[in-house]
């Protein structure tokens, strides 16, 4: 395991929203994390990668307490996609892909040239080259999905974090940041996503851990934790499953 | 997905840098000779240019010594007091709006402009000299940002930056009643139209000896900003997203706060309140250069500098009697900020 929380107990100064989690994402395997609104996957998120303090248990990075990295150890080593939005201030797109940056620069410094050359190949690698100089508050929501995990792989992380991805993004969109995310697994990063869909979850997870109020129902292998008996456990309502004529093929729709 | 055949595109954004800082650097010359030719007794640009070149050459420079007394004692120090508190306001509103990520945040945002006016009217209540008036201005500006942020931080669990926002606003609003306080028990011949001019800002009073007490702070304080250029381009992101990116959210804050509150505090000391400054000519740098601080804070200080020493230009010569600086940056402040806004609103927001 490169990241992973033991026994977590996690919320709010006030209030719990979860505990007794222990789950783990091993480097080239890709983890999806699925669950009800409000039962805790964002604040899970924030807890496994130090940006909220667990109220229980603890969190371990490449098998040493998450606890004992500095804050800028720990971005050269987990990069974080946060779900998308405007921002304040109309960078450039490279100038906040280059901002992946900062853990691997001195205090007072600035990006130089090999940052400037790393961030316009991460860049390329997601397509998005021609967008460098657009200012990030104009492009379209999806754009800006695909910029911020741009951003994450400019941090050369170990682990890459992304909550929600697909959320709010169209159907071509959708398909491009889960291709990503099947990239991303085949160079070696450890992957770990959240996801309303759980065909995402079904055709790109090699795991899979269902989260509801706040703990663990289970985590397994994608075939036997995605199924219409566990989902309807897991949501409270009714689900469709469609079976294709190829074993496996299968698909969900909310009923 | 392949790097081949992408080119790295040249910085298209290297333009509007050089045009940027040409265009703030022209307004700055504009207004240095503006501010010596205009007044009871002009100074044309080749007596300014002899007079400095004797300074240098240790040569006598043949000119009147009334000339060089103008030049050295009385309009030198008034033209760079306004360089300095204009640049200083403008570095200072640019760090606040990118550390709130709100573009309509100015200086005073965390008290430093109404802790140095109690400072300053209780300076003048106890009929202080007024390098006692500056002094306790400066130390009031100083004290007010520091009680902002110890409340602010200890108030835990929340968004810490609306906290700060909010205990800003709170504080603010009891030093102004302290200034209310002290305007109601002051004497109302003598200290009330001190207090009242000084709380509108002026330069009127500069001299030689006020320039080194604003430069050291105003230099180290700007420096200080500039040197942190590419951590506040990163704490404009949410807080959260800024720690993730390997940033010690906590300690840059710290840093920011206190040198933008050390120039403010400077500024206000010297040259008492004056508002707007800090909020427009931010405005009017990203306009010109982007967002990037790298870029920003010199563009926003030399636009701020030669901005204030215009108005300055105008306040001491455009009546009878000197205009109130504050007065006149919020005349010409609020049609140009609003025009700003219809004309360029998509530029920044």
């Amino acid at each position: 395991m490169i990241l992973a929380g033991e026994n977590l107990a996690f919320g709010y100064p006030g209030r719990r929203v979860g505990q007794d989690v222990s789950l783990g994402v091993h480097a080239g395997e890709v983890l999806a994390l699925l669950g009800p609104n409000g039962g805790g996957k964002t604040t899970l998120l924030k807890t496994l990668i130090g940006l909220q303090k667990p109220q229980g248990g603890r969190v371990f990075l490449e098998g040493r307490p998450l606890t004992d990295f500095p804050v800028s150890e720990r971005a050269r080593r987990i990069g974080y996609v946060p779900q998308a939005h405007a921002g304040a201030f109309a960078f450039s797109v490279r100038d906040v892909v280059l901002m992946g940056r900062t853990a691997h620069q001195g205090l007072f410094a600035s990006p130089s040239e090999a940052d400037r050359a790393l961030a316009q190949a991460k860049l390329a690698e997601l397509g998005i080259a021609h967008l460098g100089e657009q200012p990030y508050t104009m492009i379209s929501g999806g754009e800006r999905q695909l910029v911020l995990i741009a951003r994450a792989l400019a941090q050369e992380p170990r682990v890459i974090v992304l909550d929600e991805p697909t959320a709010s993004l169209d159907f071509g969109n959708q398909g491009k940041v889960l291709r990503q995310i099947a990239d991303l697994r085949s160079r070696g990063l450890a992957v770990l996503f959240t996801t309303h869909d759980p065909n995402h979850a079904l055709r790109h997870a090699d795991r899979v851990a269902l989260l509801a109020r706040g703990t663990l129902l289970a985590k397994g292998p994608p075939a036997d934790m995605l199924t219409g008996p566990r989902l309807a456990e897991l949501y409270g309502a009714k689900i469709h499953t469609l079976h294709g004529r190829k074993p496996g093929d299968t698909a969900f729709l909310p009923s | 997905m392949s790097e081949a055949g992408t080119v790295m595109p040249a910085r298209r954004s290297q333009a509007d840098l050089v045009s940027g800082l040409g265009l703030a650097l022209l307004m700055l010359g504009f207004g240095v000779v503006l501010a010596f030719s205009v007044g009871r007794f002009p100074v044309g640009m080749g007596d300014l240019l002899a007079a400095l070149w004797s300074r240098i050459s240790g040569q006598p420079s043949g000119l009147p010594a009334a000339t060089e007394a103008v030049i050295f004692n009385i309009r030198g120090p008034r033209v760079l007091a306004a360089i300095l508190c204009g640049a200083a306001l403008a570095a200072a509103g640019a760090a606040f709006q990118g550390l709130f990520r709100n573009p309509l945040v100015s200086p005073d945002i965390l008290g430093a402009s109404s802790g140095a006016a109690l400072g300053a009217v209780i300076g003048i209540f106890f009929s202080l000299g007024i390098f006692g008036i500056q002094a306790l201005a400066f130390a009031g500006g100083l004290l007010a940002v520091a009680l902002v942020y110890m409340i602010g931080s200890a108030i835990r669990g929340s968004d810490t930056v609306l906290v700060l926002v909010l205990t800003g606003v709170v504080i603010g609003a009891l030093l102004g009643a302290g200034v209310g306080l002290m305007k109601y028990l002051a004497d109302p011949y003598n200290q009330l139209p001190a207090m009242t001019f000084w709380l509108l800002g002026s330069l009127s009073g500069t001299d030689k000896h006020d320039l080194l007490p604003l430069f050291g702070p105003v230099l180290a304080g700007t420096l200080v900003l500039f040197a942190l250029r590419w951590r506040m381009n990163v704490m404009s992101l949410p807080e959260e997203e800024a720690r993730a990116l390997g940033l010690s959210t906590g300690l840059i804050r710290l840093a920011i706060v206190a040198a933008a509150t050390l120039v403010t505090a400077a500024s206000v000391a010297a040259a008492g309140v004056i508002g707007w400054v800090g909020l427009i000519v931010p405005h009017l740098a990203r306009f010109l250069v982007g967002p990037d601080f790298g870029r920003l804070i010199p563009t926003a200080a030399i636009l701020g500098g030669g901005y204030l020493l215009v108005i300055d230009t105008l306040a001491r010569s455009a009546a009878s009697v000197e205009i109130p600086l504050g007065i006149l940056t919020a005349l010409i402040g609020t049609p140009f900020f609003i025009l700003l806004l219809m004309r360029a609103r998509k530029s920044w927001s």
